[in-house]
């Protein structure tokens, strides 16, 4: 299929589902309305809604903040990942102590953790990227372990054979390993910590995207909660395509990044 | 050439190393035992044995990366403690920095040593030249094939000047046209500064066929050497040609006729161990 074959095809399968949501929200079909719009709104009400959100520039201010949330979940969580994953494989002892305690506090699912950290940290961003930080840091420090732990033995013999110091091994070899485990992961990290960041707006905030939504939802505004997720999907797929880009930039050298993300 | 005497010290001596495993079980393998072996300065000389016979753990004994249970090595006429800092090591598998580029991979060894980035590049890239891949100095190791990157390898090893190179089976993994292109490669720079070479391969034609003697190790556990040829063909030496001449085949059929009951032996144990895993 050429590219812009897949285009066509894919704006197609955009307009049938609006053509179809706005068809049954608006038109009766067997006398009656099969879409009740008070639970489903319609395409028209939502954009309208999207419209007014940008050209009254509301919108702007729930989206920095938002943003910023995410950045900062996502920097303490990797910073605090990559240094626990490098000391627990370096130390195997330590790592074996703290095992079920790790395993404990990932098997916990972090939206009960929210409460917790409003009550901590208050209504502000703080307690929303904490929220973050909680599932940034554990994909990035079992990413991280995992790299450490496999660096190729004939590679680290190698370093080792062509005069590298302890500190030149870590430097040249550990590093880069664990590295790329952490960047083949970044997708997930960098969505796990919007994740963090909007269920915690929306959980309790005064601003961000999160917020808008549960905003809406609370004054049954059915054409908000729908323009919310819209611009929320539209947020996430653009920094997803950023990470694309760096990923590419920093994967040069692996065979599969290279090649399979085109 | 018979060096070993006290103004010339061997360059790689094993004075009966015998290599033992702790198994899981506490029980203890030997796997080498006893070895005795001794490469002169600027002598080249392969190991070949049946697979499993401990070829590369002798290997490995030289290069300070295991330490024998018993014996002594020595390196110069010294005993090795810690890592053979003389010794450059080709692996088997591949072993370069697979996050480098070819020049970063082979300028890495001076790097580490002091060297500034700018010499160091300018060394790798004569390495790289040198070894016929000087256009492909800024490719990943997965943008090479396996021939290309043993050859990044050797320049990676070379580049360091090592006195004495230690080669486990590294063209194995290679094709057979492959492998005698990077013999005659290997026999070409070796001729530019002789090292003392340990080559370890399972291929008794691509022993003669580079070294000057060829040592035959007995199926392990508990593998000894067992035989010392000379090699007594000319150099310099044509891998493709040096197969087709009487002398060749004299030698080959006289080892022969020895590491093949080692094989067979070889095989009988390891098919052994299988029916006692099954």
């Amino acid at each position: 299929m050429s590219k812009l074959n897949l285009l066509f095809c894919q704006l197609l399968v955009a307009v049938v589902i609006i053509g179809l949501w706005q068809l049954l929200t608006t038109v009766p079909i067997f006398g009656r309305i099969l879409l009740p719009p008070f639970f489903f709104s319609n395409p028209v009400d939502v954009g309208s809604q999207i419209v007014a959100w940008f050209s009254t520039g509301v919108i702007w201010k729930h989206l920095a903040i938002t943003l910023w949330e995410s950045i900062l979940a996502f920097a303490i969580g990797s910073l605090g990942g990559v240094a626990f994953g490098f000391w627990f494989a370096r130390q195997p002892r330590v790592a074996a102590v703290f095992d079920p305690y790790v395993k404990m506090a990932n098997a916990l699912p972090r939206v009960v953790l929210a409460p917790i950290f409003t009550l901590w940290l208050g209504l502000g961003i703080w307690s929303k990227v904490a929220l973050g930080v909680t599932l940034v840091f554990f994909i990035v420090f079992f990413n991280v372990y995992q790299g450490v732990k496999e660096v190729s033995g004939t590679v680290l013999s190698n370093g080792r054979m062509l005069g590298m110091s302890e500190r030149q091994l870590m430097r040249h070899v550990y590093w880069p390993s664990a590295l790329s485990w952490m960047f083949s992961s970044l997708h997930t990290s960098v969505g796990f910590a919007v994740v963090g960041a909007v269920v915690g707006e929306y959980l309790g905030s005064a601003a961000g995207l999160g917020y808008l939504i549960q905003q809406a939802e609370g004054v049954f505004d059915v054409a908000g909660v729908f323009a919310g997720m819209f611009v929320l999907s539209a947020f996430v797929i653009l920094i997803d395509l950023g990470v694309t880009v760096v990923e590419r930039r920093l994967l040069v050298w692996r065979p599969d990044a290279a090649g399979s993300r085109n | 050439m018979q060096a070993g005497t006290a103004a010339a010290p061997w360059a790689v001596e094993l004075d009966d190393a015998t290599v033992a495993f702790r198994l899981a079980d506490a029980r203890v393998y030997t796997a080498v035992e006893q070895a005795r072996l001794s490469v002169a300065h600027g002598e080249f000389v392969a190991i070949v044995g049946p697979t499993g016979c401990g070829k590369s753990t002798l290997l490995n004994v030289a290069a300070g990366l295991l330490k024998p249970a018993a014996g002594a090595v020595r390196i110069f006429g010294e005993p090795l403690t810690g890592l053979n800092r003389q010794a450059g090591y080709l692996f088997q598998a591949d072993a370069l920095f697979p996050w480098k580029t070819a020049i970063d991979n082979v300028a890495i060894g001076l790097e580490i040593a002091g060297a500034s980035r700018t010499d160091a590049h300018d060394a790798a890239q004569k390495w790289l030249t040198s070894v016929g891949l000087g256009a492909f100095a800024g490719r990943y190791p997965h943008m090479l094939s396996g021939g290309q990157r043993k050859r990044v390898a050797l320049a990676q090893v070379l580049i360091r000047n090592p006195k004495i190179l230690l080669m486990d089976e590294p063209f194995g993994p290679l094709d057979a046209q492959t492998r005698q292109i990077m013999g005659n490669l290997l026999l070409e720079l070796w001729t530019a500064d002789r090292k003392a070479v340990l080559f370890v391969t399972h291929d008794l034609e691509e022993a003669i066929a580079l070294a000057d003697r060829v040592v035959i190790m007995s199926a392990g556990p508990g593998s000894r050497i067992i035989g010392d040829w000379r090699v007594p063909l000319a150099r310099p030496r044509d891998i493709f040609e040096i197969r087709l001449e009487k002398e060749f085949h004299d030698l080959h059929r006289e080892i022969w006729s020895v590491l093949k009951d080692e094989v067979m032996k070889g095989y009988a144990q390891s098919a052994q161990s299988v029916e006692a895993l099954a």
